[in-house]
């Protein structure tokens, strides 16, 4: 007996947050993350979890952070103008280390924009949304299944690293139905939370890093009576003034992810073995995207795709290695122009990098993309 | 002798940062003197605060601790208690962290009576931003924002706690230190949103600003207008005039908590035990 | 002498609130703005300047009788 079932993206991602070992959920309702919300509000109590519709999205990041501080993964979603209201504590996450993972389903902007339909217009936002210097981490599905696996990467990597991780699914992705099977729990791999090694009397300091530069911070009620705050503090937890302990606390914050950035940063590759020529895209665009390149080519057009499935941190090496390949690079994506620059950046000059925007509430067609690719391969097909 | 409440000091935080003869230090002391009356266990009890001169106090009290964000406190203490319901949360706020910037959080947390005891420092100004004027800042009194006297009428927390649905209400002063030990600790068993409003002297930016640059003169002050909640309602209307405020417990009532109302969800969906 | 004034004076601020609510004047304040014991003998270990210290710097104890 097939075990497939018929899910909506947002379902999915419920689904894997909740086989990755969350346990409560705070948010909000906002078009189209909701299904995310009520899907967790339905599945939680079932296994013992919780979930508060709380009064607003600060509040919803507010209580999913104290939850986690508590020792329970946790979970909000949103859309775009919730996660901007959420910027305020998603960047008290990645200063206090407390794992937590943020679902952003994208719609239009800027402000209330166009709610029911797709964008990928916050991939900047994920990054830079909150004030000061932090690294991010965001991952970005392309179908219902990756809905499911990005959600329990996301929950890992938030525990693994203590930092808050985006999950940026779009409207496409999110509202998208599909025929998926999904992993048996005993097929999935789960990060535990790291409890401390030392008890008080030894010494126990919670900020102080594990070799891999993430503290161990021990959950609140374990008798460790340790402070957390928002100010720049140093391994004891307590706020510092000075210069010195500034700068290596924004150091090791960037440094604990920048070590792991090959095993975080994921892209995959379709008919990239002979390319001459690459399309970048992630999330639902790439979809469409792929389709494109299938048509080019049958019209003898060698182009492949390059998906981004790890948004933040950016794949450098990748796009650099792709930009000394190929002789054109055509980036797609739902928006006035984002990741072409990060993709710019990274290809220095070593090929053409053109842009293929979309940002008028409607999806990409193939055709658009093709007529892209088209245009870049030129003359040369 | 030593005094027992020391214990719940992080000796070498202390002394604290507030100004001479701010009242933060005598409501801190009164809730380390609360929750040491009631037994509560150390290792299960979290405080959570704020920002602002209020919320540093977490810092000093040997606890697990939670300094959050401007206004913030309360939902991450929601999320503490609904995570572990066996811990103790304890907030410590103040007047603007939570009646301006946390106003919505502050209601919400009343209207959903989740069990937590919620201490608001009222120095009736910000304090460490320098006496810009607050939601609690009497009318007409000065602050750096408010130079020629505010003009916005004054939050009363107490009645705006009662209104959206807290269990638990009461007031007290720095200068009545006992009185306020006894109104926090009452509020520890009560299983619910408790919400005491502690009365403090802001010496350096209020009374500057208002001619009681002097402690003691609002130590004083308090004294002298605080009615203990029996006398306050069998006073005449036309009594409760000029500075004259009630103290005490201001109101009671049994309600279910959200956690142990959410117990029942889980209960019904199956999930009780997992 | 009933009673026993122990001072932190690390912690004092020099506030001046034990010295203003002492019933009978034990308490002043020195030239570097601290607390200073004028007149022990005067103690009636009432405790009311221990009880609104904010910063925790006096304790009063009555001498228990040995």
């Amino acid at each position: 007996m097939s075990k497939a079932r018929l899910m909506q993206g947002n379902e999915a991602c419920a689904e894997g947050a909740l086989a990755a070992g969350v346990r409560f959920f705070g948010g909000y309702p906002i078009t189209p993350s909701t299904e995310i919300a009520e899907g967790m509000a339905k599945m939680l109590p079932k296994v013992g979890g919780k979930f508060v519709q709380m009064e607003d999205e600060i509040a919803s990041m507010g209580v999913v952070l104290g939850a986690s501080l508590a020792g329970k993964k946790a979970l909000t979603a949103s859309s775009g103008p919730g996660i901007s209201l959420k910027q305020e504590l998603i960047g008290y996450a990645a200063a206090a280390e407390i794992p937590v993972v943020i679902v952003n389903v994208q719609r239009v902007g800027p402000s209330t924009g166009q709610p029911t339909a797709p964008s990928q217009g916050d991939v900047m936002q994920a990054r830079w949304g909150t004030h000061g210097d932090h690294p991010m981490i965001a991952l970005s599905p392309w179908s219902v299944r990756e809905a499911f696996d990005t959600a329990v990467m996301a929950v890992n990597y938030s525990e693994r690293f203590r930092t808050p991780v985006i999950l940026l699914m779009d409207e496409i992705v999110g509202h998208l139905r599909e025929k998926v099977e999904l992993p048996e729990a005993s097929e999935l791999e789960i990060y535990p939370r790291r409890q401390p090694s030392k008890t008080r009397a030894e010494g126990y300091q919670p900020y102080a890093p594990a070799e891999d530069l993430v503290p161990n911070v021990a959950d609140f009620g374990n008798g460790y009576h340790i402070h957390v705050t928002g100010l720049i503090h140093d391994e004891t937890g307590f706020p510092v003034g000075n210069p010195k302990v500034t700068r290596e606390a924004i150091d090791r914050l960037h440094k604990k992810i920048a070590i792991a950035q090959d095993e975080i940063t994921h892209v995959e590759e379709y008919c990239m073995e002979d390319a001459e020529y690459a399309v970048v895209a992630f999330g639902g665009t790439a979809r469409t995207a792929y389709e494109a390149v299938l048509e080019a080519r049958k019209k003898g057009i060698k182009v492949g795709m390059v998906r981004l499935i790890t948004i933040w941190p950016f794949a450098d090496k990748a796009i650099k290695a792709l930009a000394a390949k190929v002789k054109g690079i055509l980036v797609t994506e739902l928006n006035y122009g984002q990741i072409v620059n990060e993709v710019e950046r990274a290809a220095a000059g070593q090929c053409p990098v053109e842009l293929c925007a979309k940002y008028d509430m409607t999806i990409f067609e193939p055709e658009e993309i093709l007529e892209g690719i088209e245009n870049l391969a030129g003359g040369n097909k | 002798m030593e005094r027992s409440f020391e214990q719940y000091f992080r000796q070498n935080r202390l002394p604290h940062l507030w100004c001479p003869g701010c009242g933060n230090g005598i409501a801190t002391k009164a809730i380390v003197q609360a929750i040491e009356k009631k037994g509560l266990d150390r290792d299960k009890t979290i405080i959570v605060s704020g920002i602002g001169c209020s919320s540093r106090a977490s810092g000093y009290m040997d606890f697990d601790t939670l300094h959050t964000a401007h206004g913030r406190a309360i939902p991450f203490a929601t999320g503490i208690k609904l995570a572990n319901p066996e811990l103790n949360v304890v907030v410590i706020t103040g007047d603007g962290d939570c009646t301006a910037i946390g106003g919505n959080h502050f209601i919400h947390g009343c209207r959903r009576n989740v069990d937590l005891t919620v201490v608001l420092f009222n120095n009736n100004i910000y304090g460490m931003t320098g006496g810009q004027a607050s939601p609690m800042t009497p009318t007409g009194k000065k602050a750096t924002t408010a130079p020629y006297g505010a003009v916005d009428p004054t939050f009363d927390a107490c009645k705006l706690a009662e209104a959206a649905g807290a269990t638990y209400v009461a007031r007290s002063t720095a200068y009545h230190v006992q009185h306020l030990t006894d109104m926090i600790a009452n509020g520890f068993d009560n299983k619910g949103f408790s919400f005491i409003e502690a009365m403090v002297q802001c010496p350096t930016a209020y009374g500057r600003k208002n001619k009681m640059s002097d402690p003691v003169e609002l130590m004083k002050w308090m004294r002298d207008n605080a009615v203990m909640k029996a006398a306050w309602d069998k006073l005449p209307e036309d009594k409760k005039v000029g500075d004259k405020f009630p103290i005490g417990l201001l109101y009671q009532d049994t309600e279910v908590d959200y956690a142990t109302a959410y117990e029942h969800v889980i209960e019904v969906a199956g999930g009780a035990g997992k | 002498m009933n009673s026993e004034i122990t001072l932190k004076l690390p912690r004092c601020k020099g506030c001046g609130i034990c010295v203003a609510f002492c019933p009978k004047q034990v308490l002043g304040l020195s030239e570097l703005g601290k607390v200073v014991i004028l007149k022990a003998d005067d103690c009636i270990a009432c405790g009311q300047c221990e009880l609104r210290c904010p910063d925790y710097a006096i304790f009063v104890d009555k001498k228990v009788a040995k």
